[in-house]
């Protein structure tokens, strides 16, 4: 029995910040003090508060420390567990009141709108400990489902509970089992996919990496539904740490039989075989990640049939995505109604968000559906650093759209925002500020479809491309209004006949801009002017001869000597050599150069 | 000039051949084995050269044009050798709005080499990369498995020092 127990996060954002060898020092630290048999070390999957890691939390009174560097746990070791005096200095400053007391966590702006479904598990049990998951009702769900109901009841428990696939498309996760239920065949196949390739969206590899077993139970679930024997998880390569973790999980659930023949003593067998993605984003769609299973080029194939009558290996087939999976198992303990009852109308439950970009608190949260824009980025996301005014929020990552300040206070949930020309998407929210270019940021998802476009269908293939030649244009001050139209129209063409979904919400970063800021793409346009000064073409640096104190150091910093000047005296800008590489701005101490 | 490292000579040892030969006697039947098979032989060689590919195609009775299909969809697999460190920065959205653009022209400037080739001593690869999921530390870039984050361009010259 130990007295207190120390997590450490072991989630790839804070390893990335040093928490293995904080880890280490930990446990060396421990047991030189002789701690070893009442302190235990514990490594946990990912706290969500990513950008204040290494993140460290000691039970039992859940002191939460922040940034730990290893110079730091001599003191934690030496203050905290020997003498049990709270290292202020370390505390996450929002659990500290203005009294100087420390509050819970829970109670933080971060955590408090919190509700934790999906993510319930992560950072709170060791992912590569079977026992930890049983000890928190882990692999209960199958129990019941194999011991108590039928596959048909567990088809019709999901699909009063409401829930909608979180990969993207947010289809009924119960009509999609009953479908592939109701396609007899020798073999049925249940697929993850964990190849999270929308950038800046991890909620994926987050519960991978610090709750791999609900996973597991949930696909064993679904194969129980609609009698498949073989699962397989279909995981990007680029996650070494969730791979790893997905391997121990698989191991510990076959060594106690809760994966292999006759689970739970009932005549249901299951097994699941990982599947490595390398690298195409493309293989986020279903029927592409199935075509990659198959062990050829992702390329997606028509609908129908669809995977449910003829999916992998010309089985039927379902998939579903990591963030679906994880909340099947609590919809069948807590059941559907709970689950119903939170959320907006039509979407229920919750849905992990990955905060980023221009916010303070970046990393994931888990909220209601139905919680606003503007509780999410002021409230927990802690709002815009640097007194900046927020421009956009981007969701839905390369399908999706931005949404502007207007829409901040529209409820987030699947129809919602696709009436306001964006997408829920698995959940990446990434935020703007006045120094982004919304051209610029059309054009940066633009170059990833390019890039990522599978070639089999020409709308997609040749018209994205052709987009993006457009975009370029505009960005550097050498399109005309036609062009614009030009793109607005083959916006809607792509849309309309590209053979998947890639293609067909490609355009959508394009369209949402668009529609809130056409006045930038006029400017670019019209007056050859980039608002946000971000498109270097359109930019030139100026000096401001009356803040400018002549002390040279802009001069000594141009990378291309286009600063003249003599010491005292105000200083020039060569434009015909100057590279715009903003060196000079960076380094003036007075404030006197300017972008124009 | 070309700074990139093409044409270089394919120079397998026994013991990789006889390694590659022990993954596809293992996987051989598994349904859907070729990528399974093509990862495991770039583990091996460090990339794909079309004498690999050719290996695989012979082991397994599949037609080389279609491996070469394969190792050409997939960005992970490569058909050049990558530096002794392969540095590759993030250009996911987090990253982007964060100012990762900035820290690649940096290592662009200060190595000579553009997206996906690698210097001319084979010591630093360069590649543009998609989201490694750490965007609470954007912008972020990894060199071999070390992960950098909360760069400035200035962060770069003193951390490639590192690995002269």
């Amino acid at each position: 029995m130990y007295r207190s127990h120390v997590l450490v996060c072991g989630g790839t954002g804070c390893t990335s910040s040093g928490s293995q060898q904080i880890m280490e020092t930990l446990k060396a630290e421990i047991e030189m003090n002789g701690l070893t048999e009442e302190v235990s070390v514990v490594q946990t999957g990912c706290h969500g508060l990513c950008a204040l890691g290494p993140i460290m939390i000691i039970y039992p009174d859940a002191t939460f420390y922040s940034m730990v560097k290893v110079e730091d746990i001599p003191e934690i070791v030496s203050e905290h567990l020997l003498k049990g005096r709270v290292v202020t200095r370390l505390l996450y400053n929002e659990t500290v009141t203005p009294s100087g007391n420390v509050k819970a966590l829970i109670d933080t702006d971060f955590y408090k709108k919190q509700h934790r479904i999906a993510l319930r598990n992560c950072g709170i049990i060791n992912p590569e400990v079977i026992e930890e998951y049983i000890g928190t009702g882990g692999y209960e769900a199958l129990g019941k489902v194999l011991t108590e109901m039928t596959p048909d009841d567990v088809i019709q428990c999901l699909l009063d509970s409401g829930l909608r696939g979180r990969g993207g498309g947010g289809f009924p996760t119960g009509l999609k089992w009953k479908l592939a239920k109701q396609n007899d065949a020798d073999q049925k196949y249940v697929c993850c996919n964990a190849d999270e390739g929308d950038p800046g969206a991890f909620m994926d590899r987050s519960v991978l990496e610090g709750d791999p077993h609900a996973v597991l139970e949930a696909m064993a679930i679904a194969g129980y539904a609609i009698g498949a024997s073989q699962g397989y998880i279909y995981v990007r390569a680029e996650y070494p740490i969730a791979v790893e973790r997905l391997k121990i999980a698989i191991s510990q659930a076959r060594e106690l039989e809760l994966l292999g023949n006759n689970i739970f003593g009932s005549d249901f067998s299951f097994d699941i075989d990982l599947r490595l993605g390398a690298g195409a984003f493309v293989c986020g769609e279903e029927t592409a990640l199935m075509t990659s299973i198959e062990g050829n080029r992702g390329e997606p194939r028509p609908r129908p049939p669809f995977p449910a009558q003829k999916g992998l290996f010309g089985k039927p087939t379902i998939l579903n995505n990591v963030e679906t999976y994880a909340n099947i198992p609590q919809i069948i303990l807590h059941g559907a109604q709970w689950f119903a009852s939170m959320g907006t109308e039509k979407s229920k439950g919750t849905k992990v968000f990955a905060l980023g970009g221009k916010i303070h608190n970046t990393g994931l949260v888990e909220i209601p559906m139905g919680t606003t824009l503007r509780e999410v980025i002021e409230e927990i996301g802690g709002g815009i650093p640097g007194g900046k005014k927020f421009k956009a929020a981007q969701t839905g990552g390369p399908s999706g759209g931005c949404i502007p300040a207007e829409h901040f206070d529209i409820p987030i949930d699947y129809d919602n925002l696709i009436s306001i020309g964006s997408m829920m998407g698995s959940g990446g929210l990434i935020v703007m500020d006045e120094d982004d270019c919304m051209v610029d940021i059309a054009k940066f998802f633009l170059e990833f479809t390019v890039e990522e476009s599978c070639g089999k269908c020409t709308p997609c293939r040749v018209g994205t491309k052709r987009m993006l030649e457009i975009l370029t244009k505009i960005t550097k001050g050498q399109a005309t209004m036609e062009d614009l139209d030009k793109l607005e129209e083959l916006c809607y063409y792509i849309k309309d006949n590209s053979l998947c979904g890639l293609g067909q919400t490609a355009p959508n970063p394009v369209l949402s801009t668009l529609r809130y800021f056409r006045d930038e793409y006029e400017a670019h346009i019209k007056e050859k002017r980039c608002p946000a000064g971000v498109c270097k073409a359109l930019l030139s640096y100026r000096i401001d001869a009356d803040k400018c104190r002549g002390c040279t150091l802009c001069a000594r910093n141009c990378p291309n000597n286009a600063i003249s000047g003599t010491v005292r005296n105000p200083h020039v800008i060569d434009q015909d050599k100057c590279i715009k590489c903003g060196a000079c701005m960076e380094k003036c101490k007075f404030g006197a150069i300017y972008k124009k | 000039m070309a700074s990139k490292k093409e044409h270089v000579p394919f120079s397998g040892t026994p013991e990789q051949e006889a390694a590659l030969k022990k993954v596809i006697t293992e996987l051989k039947d598994t349904k859907g084995a070729l990528m399974p098979i093509m990862q495991q032989a770039q583990e091996i060689y460090g990339y794909l050269p079309i004498e690999v590919q050719t290996m695989i195609s012979d082991e397994t009775g599949i037609p080389l044009e279609k491996i070469y299909g394969v190792s050409t969809f997939y960005s992970q697999f490569a058909l050049q050798p990558k530096g002794k460190y392969q540095i590759s920065v993030c250009l996911g959205t987090a990253c982007y709005v964060k100012g990762s653009g900035a820290i690649f022209s940096k290592l662009e400037e200060l190595l000579g080499i553009t997206n996906g080739e690698c210097t001319p001593d084979g010591r630093f690869s360069l590649d543009s990369c998609r989201c490694v999921g750490a965007c609470g530390l954007a912008p972020v870039m990894m060199i071999n498995d070390e992960v950098y984050g909360r760069l400035t361009p200035d962060d770069v010259p003193g951390i490639l020092a590192k690995y002269k």
